[in-house]
């Protein structure tokens, strides 16, 4: 068994509940941080510990908190981003769900870090009964003293609220997460200024995700130096992977950073290998924007080594043969998917998400969208693929916030990987009529009629 | 194009506006516009789920805000409804993981044994089936969100008997 950090105690019953979260050494961190640390010193040990972003762009988070303006002498806020949104992503769910007071816990001492006297948690509006569960666990940690003023007797205040979105994925960027929190349309915002420096009404600001946040109790109660021993190289710690699509056993594992892909495919401790006995024809290692990756570069990366589930390995080979590790929505494809209707079904959520602030994303998505689904409905014609190919590239970097690079990759990589399989659909539209054509015959097996021109 | 102007019937009760002073609370004093997004579900929920212009006018003015700034709001965010809808309202998570999963033949099923099509409410205004995007759910597919809940898992045996326990008023929708 590997280390666990964050879900070590989900087993125990009833630890949803601040008694038994209590009694098994729940709070420790605040204690230990309010009562014997200074708020420089717990920012120390999360820089030491080598946490990076568990949201999915995988920055340092001890150095995205020194950035916080002290100097200015306004008020501080620290937000936590539990709009979970990604594609293939569902960890913080399962967090909130079953241990929120390990996310109160990490809230209340960041807080301390950071001077904030007032922050909250956004989370999205879909997951109603978390949000109930959330309000109710700051309830209960309320009364137990650990918000409020006064905290300890140390003179540190501390006010915490949950604070609900309405559908909309665009909120889990950290600017539009903030506008949104004011009660704004989700429209992200230019930077500079960073939420450092101006953010939540226009106080310097840290958001971070549900899963850093709980990873930093561990990091007090221990120490930076020992976070830092759990992983490879900058990939420290532990990270929390989402596992769905055509595999044995889908759910939320908790995993140490440097297991191999096999490994986790594969063992009974993890995923247990692929549902239904089908070959593996593809993997998104990182939640539905990260490229895809064919079965040749799952396991092994281009030059042959293995790969392991970290930052750096899964970018091994740049977008050209690598992937990344982004939010931890590990979504498995067998021989019976087709990829082209997956980048279509991905291309139509990130038309239907975009907020619609900058043409490239606003146009561009909506384009992909269509010309992916007339492909799809044997309607595609041969120059399509490169038009698609050209629009991806002309959203890449053109826009305000990443929603349109994270539209783009995925049809970028679909390309780049499983062109055949775009052709096919060109060529033979009256082999892709019924919805599940891959189910009665893989594409493995008709890969050979895409070199016959018929047109 | 014409708009059709649908009627809602305002009851701002004292628990409502209990509920919502406690969400005011949340933020700055001179911050209430911040409560909005937490406030629209609250009245919405108690309008039989959706907000008419009325009661979008009706948040401004407890907000201290303008009528506009709720509506841009609303029409932003896809969880509020500007007409009314169906009681009990199918939304399906139709994103790729999930139609990895059967998500798309289980919605086929759920339109015919309801005799709609997706979008469309039933004539008795029970039901309505929809398709949305990622719910965060992915491993747990398919599944659905039905009010504050989401059903998981599901076959066609639970779609029907979900179907019964609707009809026959055994579904709570709403955690208060």
């Amino acid at each position: 068994m590997s280390k666990k950090i964050l879900l070590d105690k989900i087993n125990i019953p009833e630890i949803k509940t601040y008694e038994v979260y209590r009694q098994n050494g729940g709070y420790a961190s605040v204690e230990k941080a309010i009562k014997t640390m200074s708020p420089d010193e717990v920012v120390e040990q999360v820089k030491t510990s080598g946490l990076r972003g568990r949201g999915g762009a995988g920055f340092p988070a001890g150095m995205k908190w020194s950035f916080i303006d002290k100097k200015s002498g306004k008020p501080r806020h620290l937000v936590c981003n539990a709009d979970e949104s990604e594609p293939g992503t569902f960890k913080d769910r399962y967090l909130m769900e079953f241990i929120p007071h390990l996310l109160i816990e990490g809230m209340i001492t960041s807080s301390f870090a950071l001077g904030a006297n007032l922050s909250y948690i956004y989370i999205r509006g879909e997951y109603m009964w978390v949000y109930k569960i959330l309000e109710r666990a700051i309830a209960e940690a309320k009364a137990a003293g650990w918000l409020g003023k006064n905290i300890l007797g140390s003179g540190y205040d501390l006010e915490l609220y949950v604070h609900c979105g309405a559908g909309a994925y665009i909120c889990g960027e950290e600017t539009a997460l903030i506008e949104s929190l004011e009660g704004k349309r989700g429209n992200p915002r230019i930077k500079p200024p960073f939420p450092a420096v101006s953010g939540l009404w226009a106080n310097p600001t840290v958001v971070n995700n549900v899963e850093t946040i709980a990873t930093v109790p561990w990091i007090i109660n221990n120490s930076g130096d020992d976070y830092a021993k759990i992983g490879i190289g900058r990939s420290t710690g532990t990270k929390l992977i989402s596992a769905s699509g055509h595999i044995k056993n889908p759910g939320v594992y908790e995993i140490e950073l440097g297991l191999s892909v096999y490994e986790f495919m594969n063992s009974d401790e993890y995923l247990g290998g692929m549902s239904s006995d089908r070959p593996l024809k593809a993997l998104v290692p990182g939640g539905s924007s990260v490229p895809i990756l064919p079965a040749d570069l799952i396991y092994k990366t281009a030059n042959g080594e293995d790969r392991l589930m970290t930052y750096e390995s899964l970018s091994d080979g740049g977008f050209a043969t690598g992937s990344m590790l982004g939010s931890g929505g590990f979504i498995v494809y067998n021989d019976t998917s087709c990829i082209v209707r997956n980048t279509w079904n991905f291309a139509r959520f990130y038309h239907h998400e975009s907020c619609g602030q900058c043409s490239p994303c606003r146009e561009g998505t909506g384009w992909l969208e269509k010309v992916l689904w007339r492909i799809e409905n044997g309607q595609g014609r041969e120059e399509d693929i490169d038009l698609l190919w050209s629009i991806q590239s002309k959203i890449e970097g053109n826009t305000i916030c990443p929603l349109g690079d994270a539209a783009s990759w995925p049809v970028a990589a679909a390309i780049r990987h499983f062109r055949d399989e775009f052709e096919y659909h060109v060529r033979f539209p009256e082999k892709i009529k019924n919805r599940d054509h891959f189910v009665a015959e893989p594409f493995e097996k008709v890969k050979h009629l895409v070199t016959k021109q018929t047109v | 194009m014409e708009r059709t102007h649908y009627k809602q019937e305002i009851n701002m009760t004292e628990a409502l506006m209990n509920r919502i002073n406690e969400l005011i609370s949340h933020y700055p004093a001179d911050k209430r516009k911040s409560a909005l997004l937490p406030v629209l579900h609250e009245v919405q929920d108690a309008h039989e789920n959706w907000l008419s212009i009325e009661l979008m006018d009706k948040v401004a003015e407890i907000l201290q805000i303008l009528p506009i700034e709720v509506y841009e709001v609303v029409s932003f965010y896809s969880m509020y409804n500007q007409k009314p809808i169906g009681k009990y309202m199918f939304e399906f998570c139709q994103t790729s993981p999930c139609c990895l999963n059967g998500t798309e033949d289980l919605m086929d099923y759920t339109c015919e044994k309801l005799g709609v099509k997706i979008g469309e409410t039933t004539p008795d205004g029970l039901f309505e089936v929809k398709g949305v995007e990622c719910l965060g759910a992915c491993g747990y597919a398919p599944m659905m969100q039905l009010g504050d809940f989401y059903k998981e898992h599901l076959t066609k045996e639970k779609i029907d008997q979900l179907i019964t326990d609707c009809r026959d008023n055994k579904i709570i929708l709403h955690d208060k």
